[in-house]
């Protein structure tokens, strides 16, 4: 069980900004994130982005905003919980605060503070059979832990700086046995990173499928083989025992959305009574 | 005031017809939004995150796309031949008539029953 002064629901620039704030008062924070990397949507969808509306910076890119935040907020030694969603809120007997992550991580604290933005990011989840069945029995939409893929054979799909930073990373330095998949030969990717990958793919260190999707899975009980369709030429079958679908998380308000007794507050917002 | 009439066919599959003004600067899927379509625009318009993909039912002479449009839609799902970022689309006379329909919803609430 995790106790603090300050709950933070969202590890985004607002909840960021919120520590240095309470640090000022000396209100230790404890930030919970289902994200794996602190940042929200600036570091998931537009690290590489600049932005404009941020005081003081006429332009800053999103990703080096986050980066100031967290030196920023560094004397201050927040807690993380990062890769796991807040799923439950919870007001106890002594007024103060319980919130439970989808992972079973208990954290209490007299106050909490939501800075959920546009709420969880979660996969997008392609239409392909029994895919739940094999979610963290070999599929994975995010990477949390990149040690257990050391020395792997792991296949990656995607085409943006997520997939990509991995299969380099893994490929360089995990020696792991590496299949990037791309439904296209368009990279959303930097320059650079995709320039790497071709260059990786030409010695043999990353095995790349373009114009190529999994559109099937196989295993008993956990994941042993994915199939990949292509735009030309038959179907390619991959034994793998790691599927890691690199593509695109969005944000869905729910569970923020549903706690509470949402009313119309004097702040004319509508605000969580509990 | 110039406006334009367009049809957009939401996810129940029901129609809303809008008129939209062409001298305000507005691209498609800020357009939706201001409509309280159920339109994200997450990426505030950057083409990255296909909250406002969208399927093109009229036959209109649309600005092609960009590699940041293409490389987004090779990254979503349930894409089609007519599939397009509302948000690389600007708002001008020439959209007169223009008819779409709202790509599903990127995540089913559906999905979550469990949390």
């Amino acid at each position: 069980m995790i106790q603090t002064d300050i709950l933070i629901i969202g590890a985004g620039p607002v909840g960021l900004f919120t520590v240095f704030e309470a640090g000022l008062l000396k209100l230790r924070c404890h930030l919970i994130d289902a994200l794996p990397i602190p940042g929200g949507q600036c570091a998931e969808i537009y690290p590489k982005k600049p932005i404009y509306d941020i005081p003081a910076y006429p332009e800053i890119l999103a990703g080096d905003l986050i980066n100031n935040l967290l030196k920023q907020i560094e004397p201050f030694k927040p807690g993380f919980t990062l890769g796991e969603p807040a799923v439950q809120l919870e007001k106890l007997d002594n007024g103060h605060f319980e919130v439970t992550t989808k992972q079973g991580t208990v954290h209490r604290a007299p106050v909490v503070a939501i800075a959920g933005g546009l709420g969880v990011f979660v996969p997008r989840r392609p239409k392909i059979e029994d895919l739940q069945r094999f979610e963290e029995k070999g599929i994975a939409y995010f990477i949390k832990d990149p040690e257990k893929y050391k020395g792997e054979k792991v296949v990656i799909s995607g085409g943006g700086d997520s997939a990509l930073d991995w299969a380099i990373f893994m490929a360089d330095n995990f020696a792991s046995d590496v299949t990037l998949v791309h439904r296209s030969k368009n990279f959303r990717a930097h320059p650079d990173s995709v320039q790497k990958a071709f260059d990786l793919a030409n010695t043999g260190k990353i095995k790349l499928h373009l114009d190529s999707e999994v559109y099937k899975i196989n295993g008993n009980g956990k994941l042993d083989t994915v199939t990949l369709k292509r735009k030309e030429g038959d179907d390619v079958q991959i034994a793998t025992k790691h599927w890691l679908r690199l593509l695109c998380l969005t944000p869905i308000l729910r569970p923020i959305g549903h706690w509470g007794n949402r009313k119309k507050c004097h702040c004319g917002q509508q605000c969580i009574g509990l | 005031m110039n406006e334009i009439n367009i049809t957009v066919i939401d996810r129940q599959g029901d129609q809303h017809d809008l008129k939209v003004p062409t001298d305000m600067g507005l691209n498609l899927m800020e357009t939706l939004k201001s409509y309280e379509l159920p339109v994200e625009g997450i990426c505030g318009g950057m083409a990255m995150c296909a909250s406002c993909h969208c399927y093109i039912l009229s036959d209109h002479d649309l600005p092609e796309q960009g590699h940041d449009e293409i490389a987004m839609l090779d990254e979503t799902d349930e894409v089609e031949s007519n599939s397009r970022l509302a948000c690389q689309i600007q708002i001008t006379n020439k959209l007169e008539g223009l008819k779409l329909e709202l790509a599903p919803e990127l995540v089913g609430e559906d999905e979550f029953s469990d949390w």
